[in-house]
C-alpha cells in the first residue's frame, strides 16, 4: 500500500519501474501486432506500398487458387486441434489422476520422465520420430512385426491420408507432460476433507475420481483446453521440422502456421509477400480470439469455482 | 483381506499404467542416443542393441564437430536465452512492483494491457516485426531474438510476480521507508530477494520454449554466425540426411543440454507448475 503523500506530488519512481516493460512490450509485441492487421490493407505495386482495404482478404477468400489452400489449412489445423482433445488431455488427465494416488511410489520419478518429451525441441522431436517409423530404418516395422502385426504398418508420414494424424500424434506424445502436471496440481489441492468424506459414503476409487474429483478439476481443463487451442492454432515449427516448410505429402499437413510462412517469407519459387502473409495472420488472429472469447464469456463465467 | 488384496492389484495396475507411459516417453530418445555411438552398418542392422565393442563407432560425432559449428551454436543460444530471461526477469519484476506496490490511476488498465499478451500469441505480429528489425538494422543480430523474447515473456512474468509480491509484508516496506529508503532500495533491496522463488519459476517456464524456439531464428537471425543451436541442428540435419551417423549424433548434441538443463531444473519447474503459479 501506498503512503499517500499529504500533497500529491508526482511519484516518479512509478513511472521508472513501469517503463522498461511496457516500452519493450509495446513496441516489440503490441505495435508489431496492430501493424501487421494493417498491413493486411495494403499490396506493394511497383515496389511502392499502396493501400487497397479489403481487397487481399478477397482474395484470400475467394480465389482459389489462395481459398483451397487456406481452408485446407484450417481444416487440418481443426484436425489437429481434435486429436489433441481427444487423445492428449485425456491421457494427461489419466496420468495425473493415477500419479496423484496418495502413497504411490516413485512418484516423482514417473512425473519427470513422462515430462522429458514436453523439454525437448521440436527438431529433435520431430526427426527423432521421423527416423523411427521411416521403412529404411525399420524399427516401427521391425516393432509391429515382433508382436505379429506387420500387416498394418505402412510409411504413415509419407501417405496423404496418415501423415496429419501421425502428426498429430507425435505432438501429443511430446506434450502430454504439461496437461498432465496442471491437473496433476489440481487434484493435489482437493482438500482430503472432501474425499475422505466421499469414503465414508462408499465412495472410492473410481467412482470418486468421476463424482467428485473430476466436477473440481473441470475448471483446469477448461484451461487446458484453451491453452491447447492457443498453442495448436499457432504451431508450426513440429510441421517444418518434419515435413519442411511444403507441408507434404501434397499439403496434406499444411497448418495455418506453415500456410502464413510458406506466404509471407516465400519458398522455392514462390516468392515472399509480406501482405498477403499479414492477411492470414490477422485471420489467425481473429480465429484465436474467437476461442479466447467464446472460452472467457462462454465456458469459464459459467463454470463454478470452488473455494476451498 | 479382499480389500487389501485389491488395493495391491490396483497399485499394480497404476504402475503398470505408468510404466508403459514412460517407456513409450523415453524410447524415442533411447534410440536416437544408443544409435549415436554405432557404426552405420549396426544402425541398420540392429537398431534396438546396444552398442558394443564390435558395433561402437564416433565417426557421426566427428563428422557433426568438423561440419556443423556446434560451439558457437550452442554460445549463441545460450546469450539469447540468458539475456532473455535477464530483462524478463529485472522489466517483468519492476513493472510487477508498480503494479501490486502503488495505487495510481490507470492501475488495473495497466495489468490488463500487459495481461493481454498471455493469450495473444507473439508470432501473430511477425511480418511487422521482421519489418522493423530490418528498419532497424537488428535482423540478423541476437538483439532481435533476445527483444522479441523478452517481449513474449514479460506478460506472464508480470501477472505472476505482482501476485507474489502482493504477498511481500506492508509492514517491512514501511520500516524502509521510516528508515529512509528510497523506493528503489526498497525495491532492490528488500522486495526483490524475498521474491527469488517466484522469479526462478518464472526463469523455468521462459527458458525452454526460448531455447527450442525455431520460428523466430528462422526468419529473424538464419545468418550463420547468428543461428542458434535449435535452427543450426535443423540446417546441419537437412543437410545431412543421408548420413545416418551424423544426424543421430547431431541429435544427441541437441538433446544434451536441455537435458542438463532439465535436470539441474527439474524441480523448480515442477515445483513452480505444481504450486498454482498458472492458474
Amino acid at each position: 500500500m501506498a503512503v499517500e503523500p499529504q500533497k500529491p506530488k508526482f511519484r516518479w519512481h512509478i513511472v521508472v519501474f513501469l517503463a522498461p516493460a511496457v516500452l519493450v512490450y509495446t513496441a516489440v509485441m503490441i505495435y508489431p501486432l496492430f501493424n501487421t492487421l494493417r498491413l493486411s490493407l495494403f499490396t506493394e505495386v511497383d515496389q511502392t506500398r499502396v493501400f487497397v482495404g479489403l481487397q487481399n482478404f478477397r482474395t484470400l477468400f475467394g480465389e482459389t487458387v489462395w481459398s483451397n489452400q487456406f481452408w485446407n489449412a484450417l481444416g487440418n489445423n481443426f484436425w489437429f486441434f481434435v486429436v489433441h482433445m481427444l487423445v492428449q488431455n485425456p491421457i494427461g488427465i489419466a496420468l495425473a489422476a493415477i500419479l496423484s494416488h496418495p502413497r504411490l511410489r516413485f512418484a516423482a520419478f514417473y512425473r519427470s520422465a513422462i515430462f522429458i518429451p514436453t523439454i525437448l525441441s521440436f527438431v529433435i522431436v520431430g526427426f527423432a520420430w521421423k527416423l523411427i517409423l521411416s521403412p529404411i530404418w525399420g524399427i516401427a516395422p521391425g516393432m509391429l512385426d515382433a508382436v505379429g502385426l506387420k500387416s498394418l504398418y505402412a510409411p504413415w508420414l509419407g501417405k496423404e491420408a496418415y501423415a496429419l494424424t501421425t502428426l498429430s500424434l507425435v505432438s501429443v506424445w511430446q506434450f502430454v507432460g504439461i496437461p498432465m502436471m496442471l491437473i496433476y496440481a489440481a487434484l493435489l489441492s482437493i482438500p482430503d476433507e472432501i474425499l475422505e468424506a466421499a469414503e465414508v459414503e462408499g465412495i472410492t476409487g473410481l467412482s470418486a475420481f468421476w463424482k467428485i474429483k473430476l466436477p473440481l478439476i473441470l475448471p483446469s481443463i477448461g484451461i487446458i483446453s484453451i491453452l491447447t487451442f492457443v498453442a495448436n492454432f499457432n504451431a508450426f515449427d513440429l510441421i517444418y521440422a518434419a515435413q519442411g516448410a511444403l507441408a507434404g505429402p501434397d499439403f496434406s499437413t499444411d497448418i495455418l502456421g506453415t500456410f502464413m510462412y510458406r506466404t509471407f517469407f516465400g519458398f522455392q519459387l514462390q516468392l515472399g509477400d509480406p501482405h498477403m502473409g499479414s492477411t492470414i495472420a490477422s485471420a489467425m488472429f481473429a480465429i484465436i480470439l474467437i476461442g479466447v472469447c467464446l472460452y472467457l464469456f462462454g465456458i469459464q463465467s459459467r463454470m463454478r469455482r470452488y473455494q476451498f | 483381506m479382499t480389500i487389501a488384496r485389491q488395493n495391491r492389484l490396483n497399485t499394480a495396475a497404476a504402475h503398470g499404467a505408468l510404466i508403459l507411459y514412460t517407456l513409450i516417453a523415453l524410447f524415442p530418445v533411447f534410440v536416437i542416443v544408443i544409435n549415436s555411438f554405432k557404426t552405420r552398418k549396426a544402425i541398420f542392422r540392429e537398431p534396438l542393441a546396444l552398442p558394443d565393442a564390435d558395433s561402437f563407432s564416433l565417426i557421426g560425432y566427428e563428422t557433426v564437430l568438423k561440419q556443423g559449428d556446434f560451439f558457437l551454436y550452442f554460445q549463441n543460444s545460450m546469450i539469447v536465452t540468458v539475456g532473455s530471461l535477464f530483462f524478463i526477469l529485472l522489466f517483468g519484476a519492476m513493472a510487477a512492483f508498480a503494479l501490486a506496490e502503488y495505487r495510481f490511476r490507470g492501475n488495473l488498465l495497466m495489468g490488463l494491457y500487459l495481461a493481454l499478451g498471455i493469450m495473444i500469441p507473439i508470432r501473430i505480429g511477425t511480418v511487422a516485426i521482421l519489418e522493423m528489425m530490418v528498419q532497424t538494422g537488428l535482423v540478423n543480430t541476437l538483439w532481435a531474438l533476445i527483444l522479441v523474447y523478452t517481449a513474449q515473456g514479460l506478460p506472464l512474468a508480470v501477472f505472476i510476480l505482482s501476485e507474489f509480491m502482493r504477498q511481500v509484508s506492508d509492514d517491512l516496506k514501511n520500516a524502509g521507508r521510516i528508515d529512509g529508503l528510497s523506493e528503489y532500495r526498497i525495491f532492490f533491496r528488500l522486495v526483490l530477494p524475498l521474491v527469488r522463488p517466484a522469479m526462478a519459476t518464472v526463469a523455468v517456464f521462459n527458458m525452454i520454449p526460448i531455447w527450442n524456439d525455431l520460428w523466430f531464428p528462422l526468419i529473424l537471425a538464419p545468418a550463420e554466425e547468428v543461428k542458434t543451436l535449435t535452427l543450426g541442428s535443423q540446417v546441419f540435419i537437412g543437410q545431412f540426411v543421408t548420413d545416418w551417423n551424423a544426424v543421430l549424433s547431431a541429435l544427441s548434441l541437441a538433446i544434451l543440454p536441455v537435458m542438463v538443463l532439465y535436470v539441474i531444473f527439474s524441480r523448480q519447474l515442477i515445483r513452480g507448475i505444481t504450486s498454482g503459479a498458472v492458474k
